[in-house]
């Protein structure tokens, strides 16, 4: 399982990349992108899934 | 229509001493009174060092100097509830907002293109649109280039507070000798009103443990920052009903704590905006009431009274922002810094602001001396280098002083839609600009027509152009000496 981020919502403050404990965001393009492939949902990183802890804007990073 | 330009006209397009020195004085003023120190007299000369070419930390500065804002930090880790990361706008002027947002890479060329064609440019401060402390990669990348290219240029940060004790010793590397926390209570309680919530230590807290744990975040931050001699302006949203008796608490802790400088600013709440108070109705503090708070709070933390409440992308005096003019298409790519122009410039002020110094002084000590017991409440229209020297139909903001017997100082400003262009104004305009000047006893400008002369006249409001081009406590004191029939002040500047 993964997380994906709605562009759409997105503000692209980029906190969400430097807080993802599996480095598995990046900015491609003209937005951000969760990698499905390195994506944990933090499992065993942290309590709590980082990219949704720190996003500034609700329902922005949510279940893929 | 074009960007505004509150620079000192002439200066930016001269680059000779005495070239410059000629149009920074044309016009009324004919003594010299070298040798008078640049400093105010009641300031340490070290702490005066660090300031005198800071246009947000010294009032006196403020006239001469220009600062940019580089937005490389859009990451933050506190929500409050006055801001709303989703929207900006091109045309809005308030914390936070930015039409682009920079790499490391592209602040550095924005800042030498700044740096070669604003030569009052002595500062460059990091200041969001999200949190400079927080998003410290960037910030550090920013400043360590910055300093590389231009060696001179004062570096400041702007920071809510919470990953700031992280980083104290690296700004203290950098010489980074300015920073400014937003703190908006000491006490969780009202803190929990302002927080939904804070991201610290990979969690995200809300209620009164997020605003505990911030508040010993920005104590602890102060503390380490007092230490290490780094000067701190503390800035508050003054938010009524919310922190508004509060922030006497805050400014007194604060002040024992070390804090330089404390700026007390109103809240921005229009829905517009979408921020969490603009939508539940919270209303800001009107001039009244802000001015109000900031006379109890005199005799705490010294106060600043001439802040703008800039975007985080600003660029130029404080009153004018020129940001429009250097934006990334604008720029070119590969410009190299030219120190030439900010040299020229430097040497110029500091044979001007002497004059400018021991003018004030007099002027503030004749209307001390005067013991009229009254007060004047005075609109100056300029662009910079203290005088009064904007037409009174080209001005976008009128900066406010009041006269009294505790001398002439800056109570703050107020923002006009400039009402003469092309060499005509609109009626309706000139409404707003009286509306705007409401209270006002009487405008100072360089020039001014017959008919918004009159126009003022019926609205109770006196305008005259009598002082233009002289400095402006000058121009202050003759008028209050007038005013209160007093013998006015020998010609001074």
């Amino acid at each position: 399982m993964a997380f994906k981020i709605i562009a759409s919502q997105c503000t692209q403050c980029g906190a969400c990349e430097f807080e993802c404990p599996s480095v598995a965001i990046k900015f491609k393009g003209e937005a951000y992108v969760i990698d499905p492939n390195k994506c944990t949902e933090c499992k065993e990183a942290a309590d709590t899934q980082q990219c949704v802890s720190v996003c500034p804007v609700p329902k922005t990073c949510v279940p893929a | 229509m074009s960007a505004p330009t509150i620079s000192l006209e002439g200066l930016t397009s001269a680059t000779g001493f005495d070239e410059l020195l000629a149009t920074a004085r044309s016009g009324g003023c004919a003594s010299s009174t070298c040798g008078v120190a640049g400093k105010p007299e009641d300031m340490d000369p070290a702490v005066w060092d660090k300031i005198k070419d800071h246009p947000c930390f010294s009032e006196e500065a403020h006239h001469f100097f220009a600062r940019m804002h580089v937005a490389v930090a859009p990451a933050c880790n506190v929500q409050c509830n006055y801001c709303n990361r989703k929207y900006d706008c091109a045309n809005e002027s308030r914390p936070g907002v930015v039409s682009e947002k920079l790499t490391p890479d592209q602040a550095l060329r924005k800042v030498i293109a700044v740096a070669n064609e604003v030569p009052q440019l002595s500062v460059l401060g990091i200041a969001g649109p999200g949190d400079a402390c927080y998003d410290w990669k960037k910030t550090r990348a920013t400043f360590e280039s910055v300093a590389r290219e231009i060696p001179d240029i004062k570096l400041c940060v702007s920071t809510n507070g919470l990953a700031l004790p992280d980083h104290v010793a690296e700004l203290a590397d950098m010489n980074v000798d300015h920073v400014t926390i937003t703190i908006n209570m000491v006490d969780p309680e009202v803190g929990a009103k302002i927080y939904p919530w804070i991201f610290y230590d990979h969690r995200r807290y809300g209620g009164i443990e997020a605003a505990r744990i911030l508040h010993e975040r920005q104590m602890l931050g102060l503390e380490m920052l007092t230490a290490r001699g780094i000067l701190t302006k503390i800035n508050s949203v003054m938010i009524p009903g919310v922190n508004d008796e509060h922030l006497i608490d805050v400014n007194k802790l604060v002040k024992e704590r070390g804090a330089f400088l404390h700026n007390v600013m109103p809240l921005i709440s229009d829905p517009a905006h979408g921020t969490h108070y603009g939508l539940t109705g919270q209303r800001g503090p009107n001039a009244t009431e802000l001015k109000a708070l900031q006379d109890r709070l005199d005799g705490g933390a010294k106060l600043m009274r001439h802040c703008r409440q800039c975007r985080a992308d600003a660029v130029g005096l404080l009153g004018g922002d020129r940001g429009q003019e250097f934006t990334l298409d604008r720029i070119a790519g590969k410009d190299t810094y030219d120190s030439s122009k900010r040299e020229a410039y430097r040497q110029v002020v500091a044979h001007e602001r002497r004059d400018h110094v021991a003018a004030r002084s007099a002027a503030i000590g004749m209307v001390k001396a005067a013991g009229s017991g009254k007060s004047l409440l005075v609109a100056v229209a300029t662009k910079g280098g203290g005088r009064v020297n904007e037409h009174f139909g080209h001005a976008r903001e009128f900066q406010l002083f009041e006269a009294s017997p505790k001398g002439i100082r800056i109570v703050g400003h107020r923002k006009v839609e400039q009402y003469c262009v092309g060499g005509w104004g609109e009626k309706a305009t000139l409404d707003g600009v009286i509306a705007a000047l409401e209270g006002i006893d009487i405008v100072l400008c360089a020039k001014i027509g017959n008919c918004p002369k009159d126009q003022l006249a019926e609205a109770g409001i006196r305008a005259t152009d009598a002082y233009g081009h002289d400095y402006i406590e000058t121009a202050i004191s003759a008028v209050y000496a007038t005013a209160f029939a007093i013998g006015p002040l020998a010609a001074t500047a």
